[in-house]
């Protein structure tokens, strides 16, 4: 790898930007910013899942530190600390320059986060467009609050020697089928497995998919009308209580983010909703993973996109920004750092690293070469397209931000799928959204 | 200390000669004279032996107390100090159906667990009190639940009672026990059991150990005399036993409430709260709404909702504390 000098620093990130908007002075005056001796930067975001990926980001604070002439420290946390780390960090007004932000946060803290459009906007006409999720998430009335990183894609993971035996020569094109296959599963003692518990990932991606698929929505577009008692709705849940009786493993309703996949890769369960990871695990632990049968049990998984319902195929995937905190006393530092990393170069390393497991929140990486080197990941590939938001079809603010936090969607089918009537379960989680939206 | 100043403290002499000294001595000394005559004055002394514990607790306590109090009473969010709604976030709390049932959960696990930490603590105490080979190993090893920390044995629990993968199950399977998986956790009610049983678990060594201590302050004599009265193991217990213990039991109960009532982390570990809010308790539902939210003002209103239960439970536990010293 070459090394990186400030020059080429600048070069760099003033690419990425385009036009060179914002650090348009530094290249002209061909200089590096000036930043006052022992100036430090302050970079916290979770712990990947990926992490090879993570290498890729730790190689690259020292170069980013020699170009910039200020120390770059990258922090990393479990992921469910972070909203603990950023309430903190904002009530005592310290804390890291830059934070690794999930969901819809820049809503939720829009106040406390930097306007960040000068860096957000040029990367964006440099790559093709953000994704419009991405811009919904972090583009809050009409200043960002962050810059668009990546996208955690959810696909079902399957196995597919098992959907084969049970007749299902491709991954069941509607919920209805996949229903009629994972009865056959379940009944060979492979059932679907999905969570219907408190776990702030995979729960709110299945279970607000699956309404979406239904036709069900939180709210009206005015994002004050609660529009979830609805026939589709209503549909959904009943259809959901039918599926996990038939086709899933009930425990699901105390599983974690972790638990489908070890229930998946140790043979348990036939298909599930995730990220990449179960693959990715598979292939790096390749011995460590068989079917029953004996193979290797990366040989015999298979991604696709949720069925359709009877309104189409939509997809909540977890998507990840960047946002330079308002505290921060290095916020043009912070700027300047943010444009080189998320820049081409820069993010080509890490997003190759990532093998597809997160995807570029631009639509240019739908055309990266890496997509080339393994089909299994390729359903993640345009994963991003079908990518809807919490709050749907009003703005993904604090009040959708509440009814996720609350699990009161997830909720509503697990009341349901616990015995409570489909009726009485929508009409509590209706209740609940019109007291949050009131 | 000079001599005169000896004198002045020990033989208090009188004003005249107290004048004759302070001319006597130079300026800063005179200071000094003062300051020390000051310390002289019992209440102001007091006062300064005092400060820093006052302001230990008004720092760590009192001041974070306060500003709950006040965040609760206004529409904070992070990053943004809101404005003052009174009462608003309490009226909102109270018409939450998740509030209700993360209040009747705490109740119920507070009641429970702790009736069961008291009866199992107590039960093993009076194991441990008696005299067998390796007696010290077995009291030091029975620390074990409370030595651990609670984040990893709650995640011990948690692959215990996994749905799929559950030991337990696993174990009741093969002994011929249950022919299909208990839902340890997926199920509502099995779930609130599961954490009150790793809490009792986990709490139960508390107990045990202070009463163990209590115990051994009973005089064995009394224990003789009624045995050669006539009196049965239960009575013994009953009669001499309990009332004895009786003051350690309410100062360890009192505790184990406050503890109980309070708890944190080993919902969020075992459940996050679920299934469908089966678990919440007030400071994990506290904890969804204030910082997962971002709810400051929400948030804090949840967690102060406990203060008059445990405002109630500590006067009236005191109050029986003193009565029974009293008596």
């Amino acid at each position: 790898m070459d090394r990186m000098n400030r020059r080429k620093f600048i070069a760099v990130s003033g690419s990425a930007a385009v036009a060179g908007l914002g650090i348009e002075g530094i290249l002209a005056a061909r200089r590096a910013p000036a930043y006052a001796q022992g100036t430090k930067l302050h970079l916290l975001r979770w712990n990947d899942f990926v992490p090879a990926a993570d290498e890729v980001l730790a190689k690259q604070m020292p170069e980013a530190s020699k170009a910039l002439g200020a120390e770059v420290t990258l922090e990393r946390i479990n992921a469910n600390d972070l909203q603990a780390r950023i309430t903190a960090a904002i009530s005592s007004g310290s804390g890291p320059d830059i934070i690794h932000v999930l969901k819809n946060w820049p809503h939720l803290y829009e106040k406390s986060l930097v306007d960040v459009s000068d860096v957000a906007e040029p990367l964006g006409k440099a790559q093709g467009g953000f994704y419009p999720a991405m811009t919904e998430l972090c583009k809050v009335a009409s200043a960002w609050r962050a810059v668009p990183h990546a996208i955690v894609g959810g696909q079902i993971a399957y196995r597919k020697s098992l959907f084969e035996e049970v007749g299902a020569k491709e991954f069941p094109k509607t919920w209805q089928q996949y229903r009629e296959v994972g009865k056959k599963l379940k009944t060979k003692g492979y059932p679907i497995g999905q969570t219907a518990g408190h776990t702030f990932g995979d729960a709110p991606v299945f279970w607000y998919s699956f309404m979406w698929a239904f036709g069900g929505k939180e709210v009206e577009k005015d994002g004050k009308t609660v529009a979830l008692n609805s026939k589709e709705t209503l549909e959904s849940v009943k259809f959901a209580v039918a599926f996990w009786k038939e086709a899933c493993d009930e425990g699901g309703l105390a599983w974690d983010d972790s638990n489908n996949n070890r229930a998946f890769l140790s043979g348990t369960i036939s298909a599930t909703i995730n990220g990449a990871s179960i693959y990715v695990e598979s292939l790096r632990n390749k011995e460590k993973y068989k079917t029953e049968k004996g193979a290797l049990m990366h040989t015999d998984i298979l991604h696709a996109p949720n069925p359709a319902g009877p309104a189409g195929v939509y997809h909540l995937h977890a998507p990840f920004s960047h946002a330079v905190m308002g505290y921060s006393k290095n916020q043009k530092l912070a700027k300047d750092f943010l444009r080189w990393l998320h820049g081409k170069e820069q993010f080509e390393q890490w997003f190759v690293a990532q093998k597809g497991f997160s995807v570029g929140s631009t639509t240019d990486w739908e055309k990266h070469k890496m997509w080339e080197i393994d089909p299994v990941m390729l359903p993640y590939r345009t994963a991003a397209r079908a990518f809807r938001l919490y709050g749907y079809a009003g703005p993904p603010g604090r009040a959708a931000s509440e009814v996720e936090s609350k699990y009161i969607i997830t909720d509503m089918y697990a009341k349901a799928i616990q015995g409570m009537k489909p009726e009485d379960s929508l009409h509590w989680a209706e209740s609940e959204l019109k007291k949050i939206y009131a | 200390m000079s001599k005169a100043r000896s004198r002045v403290i020990a033989g208090g002499a009188g004003p005249a000669a107290e004048a004759a000294r302070l001319t006597a001595f130079p300026r800063e000394t005179t200071k000094l004279g003062t300051f020390a005559r000051l310390l002289e004055d019992e209440r102001v002394l007091g006062s300064l032996l005092l400060l820093p514990t006052v302001v230990l607790l008004g720092l760590f306590i009192a001041y974070p107390f306060v500003k709950g109090v006040w965040l609760s009473l206004t529409s904070a969010t992070v990053g943004n100090s809101g404005e003052f709604v009174g009462f608003g976030n309490y009226v909102k709390i109270w018409n939450d159906s998740i509030f209700q049932r993360a209040a009747a959960n705490t109740f119920v696990y507070t009641g429970v667990a702790t009736v069961g930490k008291l009866a199992l603590g107590m039960w093993l105490a009076l194991l441990l009190n008696r005299h067998f080979r390796g007696k010290r190993l077995v009291r030091a090893s029975m620390l074990l639940p409370f030595i651990v920390p609670t984040v990893l044995s709650t995640f011990a629990w948690k692959w215990m009672f996994d749905p799929t993968f559950s030991v337990l199950n696993w174990s009741l399977y093969h002994l011929g026990l249950i022919q299909t998986r208990i839902g340890w956790l997926t199920d509502p009610t099995m779930a609130l059991g599961s954490v009150i049983l790793v809490n009792i678990w986990r709490g139960m060594p508390f107990y045990a150990i202070t009463l163990l201590a209590g115990l051994q302050t009973v005089n064995p004599e009394l224990h003789e005399a009624a045995a050669i009265d006539g009196a049965t193991g239960w009575q013994r217990f009953w009669r001499i036993t309990w009332p004895l213990l009786l003051p350690v039991t309410m100062v360890v109960t009192l505790f184990s409430v406050i503890q109980t009532f309070a708890d944190f982390q080993l919902v969020y570990v075992l459940t996050g709260g679920g299934p469908a809010n089966a678990t919440h308790l007030f400071a994990t539902y506290a904890y969804q709404i204030g910082i997962n939210t971002g709810l400051l003002g929400e948030g804090a209103a949840v967690s102060l909702a406990m203060f008059p239960m445990l405002f109630l439970i500590v006067v009236i536990q005191l109050w029986y504390i003193r009565r029974v010293e009293g008596a």
